[in-house]
């Protein structure tokens, strides 16, 4: 490689490139899949505390039953809902389906939509 | 590597200000990223106000007038002005298309161009597409073939098989969906990306081409291929209105289907 070329900037990338629904929807699922792992975690961690013990126990629901402690399980409960359905938009795709823009854009939404619904269903029906 | 912030040398820094001289009451602000091999600076962004009431429709005649009439040191390609060349690949208003087939009013207020994202930059809006190229040839994009058709003349195609190439021969390999897919830009050394994926079924699919196993299996790689995790900036971009995207994914079934004898 010549100096010349050594020295040739590297053009804006993220910087610059527009947010598509697309690409959004993909981060998404991917930062669902990091957060998945916290809340497997954290279902590890009341195993374990029902193991403990009653004492232990408590912290557990001490926890759960704080505002902040709802929050996050029903954070975890739409990252969890979220990955599952974009997860079957995956498997379509896998198969062959769905490619078309307008039909990606589609089926993107009602995964967003339908998360929401499926989280409010298990947290109020449920 | 994934590496989301810029070199320092390719920090973008402000750039001159170019002031229409006349009292036009269509002025639009064109702000355009400017580098210069020829003195070590970083790159700029330069503002140009255009007139415009006298200058084309499209956003490559925008860029025609402002060098011609305003800053003859700007550096972009451009051949056919109308789509067919795909010399003009540049990102326009934050996304990769054509700037001979992209409408400058499309888009409301100033317009932002940049080179295609990603790529090491030869001057202002040319960037250096030696490795596309690089792994454009490694598909080996011509037919292969042992056999003749009927009484030695050339092979024939049903229509239906033709039919399967429709979506894929068009690609003029402009760059712009390869250049817009993140998979591209962290793994771009090693991962096909889509538009040299897209050439790859092009060939696979052909009726006419005896290689089609040995083409399969030339790309079943984990980063050529499976870097593709569907997030289909491709396919959002391609001037053309083709899918890259379903044709990376017609590869991958292919591979996990009997279908690829």
């Amino acid at each position: 490689m010549s100096d010349l070329e050594k020295n040739r900037p590297l053009s804006p990338h993220l910087q610059v490139y527009k947010w598509q629904l697309s690409s959004l929807l993909s981060i998404t699922h991917r930062l669902t899949s990091i957060i998945n792992i916290a809340a497997i975690s954290l279902i590890c961690f009341w195993i374990i505390s029902l193991y403990l013990g009653e004492n232990y126990y408590k912290y557990f629901q001490i926890f759960s039953s704080s505002m902040v402690g709802k929050f996050i399980l029903i954070g975890f409960t739409w990252s969890f809902c979220y990955h599952l359905l974009n997860g079957l938009r995956h498997l379509s795709w896998d198969f062959g389906y769905g490619y078309e823009i307008k039909i990606a854009n589609y089926s993107g939404v009602l995964v967003v939509v339908v998360s929401f619904f499926l989280t409010t269903a298990l947290w109020f029906f449920i | 590597m994934v590496q989301f912030a810029l070199p320092q040398n390719s920090k973008v820094e402000k750039g001159n200000y170019f002031s229409s001289k006349n009292d036009s009451k269509n002025i639009k602000k064109i702000n355009i990223y400017r580098w210069d091999p020829e003195n070590n600076k970083n790159p700029r962004l330069d503002t140009y106000e255009v007139d415009m009431e006298n200058c084309g429709p499209m956003v490559l005649d925008v860029l025609i007038k402002i060098k011609n009439e305003i800053d003859s040191t700007l550096t972009f390609r451009r051949s056919c002005r109308e789509g067919i060349c795909g010399s003009c690949a540049m990102n326009i208003d934050g996304s990769n298309t054509l700037a001979c087939t992209k409408s400058a009013k499309e888009v409301a207020g100033e317009i932002n161009i940049y080179p295609l994202p990603h790529m090491p930059v030869i001057k202002d809006l040319v960037p250096d597409l030696k490795q596309l190229y690089k792994q454009y040839q490694s598909i080996e994009p011509w037919m292969q073939s042992k056999t003749t058709g009927d009484n030695g003349i050339e092979k024939l195609q049903t229509v239906e098989d033709r039919s399967k190439l429709d979506g894929l021969y068009e690609c003029i390999l402009c760059a712009c969906c390869s250049t817009s897919c993140p998979s591209y830009w962290w793994n771009g050394d090693k991962y096909l990306g889509p538009a040299v994926l897209l050439q790859a079924y092009r060939w696979i699919i052909d009726s006419r081409d005896d290689e089609r196993k040995k083409r399969l299996k030339k790309v079943a790689d984990e980063l050529k291929l499976f870097r593709c995790h569907t997030i289909m900036n491709c396919t959002n971009a391609c001037p053309k209105g083709l899918n890259p995207a379903k044709a990376i994914g017609s590869i991958k079934k292919m591979l996990v289907t009997s279908d690829n004898s």
